[in-house]
């Protein structure tokens, strides 16, 4: 008989797909709690400067007007910097919402009116003056080139760019061939589609509930619980769905503090939701400056390799993401010198989005690849392969598993990139130029302290918990997944729970982590219930599995049964029912093995192979054909993983053709903040995208041999991209995005 | 958004009286841009006349071989009516290459030709802006213009006018009807949008109160030869950098009447009859549409993030005039089309 209830790696349909469109899924800004009032947040039109007055009077005497909340009014809170810092702030003081008259960035919250309804309070928000003194601004990082700075401080995750080895300069000048060029690429925004909004209950022994818009809803609790001294009971955080995040909602955002403040404030259930406009008014990918230097040695490996990156951070903390350190590691080169500055301005603190620093500092390195292949002769696959790196160079480690040159060949097997004719310009289609481009890129695996719980009743139902959450993703169905398959039960029969602090800790949503860690979590609780449930299952009369170790027995098919003799089983469900117990409980943890870890460098890889048609007079370029190839370890459900590689494409064309925020230095201001002038693909720029995954097996990265892949997908798209424009155009492009007036 | 009454028309006339009596009242068509325009704080008025129960969405043939558009019709079944599809597939195709399926749902033709410019720092009330608060100053100029017009700006506004619709029927010389408190009146096309000047924040030469009631396309509708090229930052559902509505009566390969429109490039739908006419007897050649390029950007400038229209929009006649000519859909033409 087949193991039914072996789902792990099925292409399984998303458990929470009939929530979803049939609207019973519930997002921040839809909980519709009693008497509840509406917070409309008013934005600063200016970058830099003071607020003289917030003239409430005349607001306030509107009908249904509660309240309006300024520097003016803010309650006293928590004091210190650390109160305001959540798990992912980077070094520096954190932005307090409403704290003084202090106008640090454009668009910056500056006050809240709550009204009765949405509609007055939107209406009073939109007459509410505020006079303002402005002050100068910088927000140009081309004008801050000789002002970068290394960040002392960082944030967790962040490690600084290895020390240069060997001799990077000298090795350069006397390579065989060489490239120098600099890359840049715009801000943008992350812009999912749901806005940021937080639905705060307020209950009459004054604790709340706020239903938030958060990629972890325990450090939005420790934020609020810290700034408004509510002990973890008292302050609540739940995050049953969310309509997207990369990475927005890694860090509290300022409406979750209104809508708790004024809550707390009014001693009543308060609505905060963001404008789309005001969905620039928060972190970004931050513009980004790169230079990269490549030498090559006559036998076309690599004699050095330099990349430098200086990027914008707010004034106030010191953003940091890993953009260069990549370059040391994806491949072999004993002469390489990586640096890594920011400069300050007056906008807001960048915040890490999709791949944050590998999708930028990928552009670079692989279009410089590109460059470099095309400078010494040599096959940019064919070139790779030459520098193709065994060990993990910056950390002396070996690597705990590394399929990328298998992501080479066999996406360039399906691409068919053994018929590109190198010479740029050389192919055609009809009067279209056609250009083939790749890269590749390379993404950090990663695995988390996480707990989950079981509970298993009588019916024969489980239900497996932890506070993690689901972007958009498919944490609710890899989880139920791995759950059906550890306690072999039928996948119906297994519902999973996330995004509320009522349940096990589980870390951020992020950094291609949660399967791994909260994965592996969910196999230990269910491990737990299986040891409970044997233990149940020998206690019954005439018990086959009487004298059976724990390891003698497997859970399939709904059945416990003997390994070696699946005959001998016993039905789950009757054991509930033989134990007269209503159900049974497990509740446990998953902590990364480090000894094993510490020994190895874990990461993923892709190769991405890409087709553009390009129309020479008129500048349009059409991305026709993307493949990517990805090795990260096991793969769970082959449909929503196979998702996210899409969406990373998708994005990845969007970062090379046409995603930008713009800002307009006068103002220090993001002038294209809607969703019709900041430009993502529609449906006719996404034409045949495949994706290809390489079995990998790794017995380091954690006890389910997966990686994560909600980043990988990104990395080498958008260079792909542009080094396929170069193949069709002869035209090198190295300000991203290529947009028609680059090819003109 | 402000507080503001409602009331729906159900005869022109009702609509022009109900107009007249409110001091900032707004018709209102199928809102895709009025209720952008509120939601920003752009426009404010305080009464709104819904004009989607008035008489006017019919779409039928005139007795001089026309085709009346009723005001009201909307852009998808304008685009998708038999007879606009035969007789005026230059307009079918602009139309199509405008917005997205559920906005032409819901716009109206009336609507279509009073939609506002996109200029960012008109959306953006923090930021000056001569045609939201006249004399305010111009935030676009010396700014990030890259969708601002090359041609007939002036000192006060370099804004566009955003319609694909309108440089089709711009091409097609349609007539604009019009009904107001003073009575009826037609305006040519032509004389319908105005240049900013020192007055940017007119936009057209509607009368107050003036309610579009319909089009008129004249009989000659071009249908053998001609394109709409719309180039724009993706390939759908995105605003023209630059377009070009090009009709064609050729007599073997001899050009007998030509019109091109050009979008994207400035504050009202841009032609030049003269280099229409010098067309006139030239051989429909590569070398004839350089030509009339060349003449047609006489004077065109940019403004900085915008120069690159200048020599996107020769291209674009030049390709525009080629596919008039050859009517057969190559690769690119699939590409730069693929909206509906
Ligand atoms: C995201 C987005 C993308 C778009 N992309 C494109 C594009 O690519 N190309 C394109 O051409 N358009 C595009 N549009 C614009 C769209 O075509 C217009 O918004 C639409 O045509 C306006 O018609 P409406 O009936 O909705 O007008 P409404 O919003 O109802 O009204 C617009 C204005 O016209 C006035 N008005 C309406 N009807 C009449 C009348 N009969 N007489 C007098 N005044 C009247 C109103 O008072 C108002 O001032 C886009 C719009 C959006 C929101
Ligand atoms: S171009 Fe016109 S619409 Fe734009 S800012 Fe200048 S005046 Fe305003």
């Amino acid at each position: 008989m087949s193991q039914y209830t072996n789902y792990i790696g099925k292409p399984t349909n998303r458990v929470d797909g009939p929530a979803k469109v049939t609207g019973a899924a519930k997002y921040a800004a839809e909980f519709n709690v009693p008497n509840l009032a509406y917070g409309v947040v008013v934005s600063s039109p200016i970058a830099k400067g003071k607020i003289i007055k917030v003239y409430s009077k005349p607001v306030l005497k509107i009908p249904g007007v509660l309240a309006v909340f300024s520097h003016e009014n803010v309650p006293n809170l928590a004091w210190f910097d650390r109160n305001y810092k959540d798990d992912v702030a980077p070094g520096g003081s954190p932005f307090r919402p409403l704290h003084d008259n202090e106008v640090k960035f454009s668009q910056q919250p500056i006050a809240l009116v709550v009204a009765d309804t949405f509609e007055v309070a939107r209406y009073a928000a939109s007459i509410l003056e505020i006079e303002y003194e402005e002050e100068d601004h910088e927000t140009d990082i081309e004008l801050k080139r000789t002002e970068g700075f290394m960040p002392g401080r960082g944030k967790s995750g962040w490690m600084p760019p290895p020390p240069p080895r060997g001799k990077p300069d000298k090795e350069w000048k006397k390579a065989a061939h060489r490239i120098e060029h600099e890359y840049i690429h715009g801000a943008q925004h992350h812009n999912p589609m749901e806005m940021f909004a937080t639905t705060t209950e307020y209950h009459p022994d004054g604790s709340i509930t706020a239903y938030d818009k958060t990629q972890g809803v325990y450090n939005a609790q420790q934020y609020i619980s810290k700034i408004f001294g509510l002990s973890k009971k008292q302050a609540r955080v739940v995050t049953e769905y969310m309509g997207g995040g990369f990475g927005s909602g890694l860090r509290p955002q300022y409406q979750l503090f209104m809508s708790v403040m004024a809550a707390l404030e009014l001693k009543r259930s308060v609505r905060v939701t963001l404008t789309r406009q005001q969905m620039f008014s928060f972190g970004h990918r931050p513009y980004t400056l790169q230079y990269v230097k490549l030498g090559t040695n006559p036998d076309g490996t690599l004699a050095a390799l330099q990349h430098h990156a200086l990027h914008e951070t707010s004034r106030f903390e010191e953003y940091t993401e890993n953009v260069v350190n990549w370059s040391g590691m994806l491949y072999q080169c004993d002469n390489v010198k990586l640096g890594y500055q920011l400069a300050e301005l007056d906008v807001y603190t960048p915040l890490d989005m999709r791949a944050p620093g590998a999708a930028t500092g990928s552009i670079a390195l692989e279009i410089a690849m590109d460059e470099m292949a095309f400078e010494a002769g040599l096959d940019p696959v064919d070139f790779r392969i030459r520098n193709y790196a065994e060990t993990d160079q910056n950390m002396k480690k070996p690597f705990s598993s590394k399929r990328l040159r298998d992501c080479y060949h066999q996406g360039a097997a399906k691409f068919g990139w053994e018929k590109r004719n190198p010479r740029p310009r050389s192919m055609r289609d009809g009067n279209m130029l056609v250009g083939w481009g790749m890269a590749g890129g390379v993404w950090d695996a990663t695995q988390k302290k996480s707990a989950a719980k079981a509970t298993l009743t009588a019916d024969g139902r489980l239900e497996v918990s932890s506070a993690t959450s689901d972007i958009g993703t498919g944490t609710y169905t890899i989880m139920t997944q791995i759950a059906a398959q550890y306690l072999g039960l039928p996948i119906e029969a297994v519902t999973f729970k996330l995004g509320d602090t009522d349940l096990p800790e589980a870390p951020l949503e992020g950094g291609s982590w949660t399967a791994a860690s909260v994965g592996t979590a969910v196999k230990n609780v269910c491990e737990e219930m299986g040891k409970k449930l044997l233990k149940q299952a020998q206690k019954m009369k005439g018990s086959p599995l009487k004298k059976a170790k724990f390891d003698d027995v497997e859970f399939v098919n709904g059945q416990i049964r003997l390994r070696l003799d699946p005959d001998q089983a016993v039905v789950i469900r009757d054991v509930l029912q033989a134990s007269g117990k209503e159900k049974l409980e497990a509740e446990t943890s998953a902590t990364p093995n480090m000894l094993k870890q510490m020994q190895h460098s874990m990461h993923s890889h892709n190769a991405v192979f890409a087709e553009v048609k390009v129309d020479e007079d008129l500048g349009t370029v059409h991305v026709t054909r993307v493949v990517n190839a990805v090795a990260a370890g096991r793969i769970l459900n082959l449909k929503t993983a196979r998702s996210q590689v899409l969406g990373s494409i998708v994005w990845g064309i969007s970062m090379a053709l046409m995603e930008e925020t713009i800002m307009d230095h006068k103002f220090g201001r993001y002038m294209n903040h809607n969703y019709a002038e900041y430009h993502i693909p529609v449906n006719a720029d996404v034409r045949d995208l495949q994706v290809l995954f390489v079995e990998e097996e790794d017995e380091v990265v954690n006890p389910l041999g997966v990686k994560g892949i909600g980043e990988i997908g990104l990395l080498g798209v958008a260079a792909a991209i542009a080094n396929a424009v170069f193949h069709a155009t002869g035209k090198r492009v190295r300000t991203l995005p290529v947009m028609i007036d680059k090819l003109l | 958004m402000n507080p503001f009454t409602y009331s729906h028309a159900t005869a022109v006339d009702d609509a022009v009286r109900d107009k007249a009596s409110h001091h900032d009242a707004a018709y209102i068509g199928g809102g895709t841009n009025l209720l952008d325009l509120m939601k920003e704080n752009v426009e404010r008025p305080t009464h709104l006349i819904g004009l989607n129960r008035l008489p006017l969405t019919k779409i039928q043939n005139d007795p001089e071989g026309g085709l009346r558009l009723g005001a009201l019709a909307t852009n998808a079944d304008t685009a998708w009516h038999p007879e606009v599809e035969k007789r005026y597939p230059l307009l079918s195709q602009a139309i199509l290459a405008g917005a997205s399926p559920q906005l032409r749902n819901m716009a109206t033709n009336g609507g279509n030709l009073m939609q506002r410019t996109r200029c960012y720092y008109f959306y953006d009330t923090a930021t000056p802006c001569n045609k939201r608060e006249p004399g305010s100053g111009c935030s676009a100029i010396g700014g990030y213009n890259r969708i601002h017009a090359i041609l007939g700006t002036s000192q006060s506004c370099i804004a566009t006018h955003p319609s694909d619709m309108c440089i089709a029927l711009a091409a097609l010389e349609a007539v604009v009807r019009v009904s107001g408190p003073n009575g009826e009146r037609t305006i040519e096309f032509a004389d319908f949008h105005r240049l900013p000047g020192n007055a940017p924040h007119i936009d057209n030469t509607l009368r107050p109160g003036e309610l579009i009631t319909g089009l008129d396309l004249p009989a000659k509708g071009f249908e053998k030869n001609y394109s709409y090229l719309k180039l724009r930052d993706r390939t759908s559902y995105a605003f023209a950098l630059v377009s070009v509505a090009a009709a064609l009566e050729l007599e073997g390969n001899t050009i007998k009447d030509a019109r091109i429109a050009l979008g994207g490039v400035a504050h009202k739908p841009w032609r030049d009859t003269d280099v229409e006419d010098a067309l006139k007897g030239q051989p429909a050649t590569a070398d004839t549409f350089r030509k009339a390029a060349t003449q047609l950007l006489q004077g065109a400038r940019g403004f900085g993030s915008n120069d690159f229209k200048v020599e996107l929009a020769k291209r674009a006649i030049v390709r525009a005039l080629k596919q008039a000519t050859e009517m057969k859909q190559g690769p690119t033409e699939a590409f730069l089309n693929s909206n509906p």
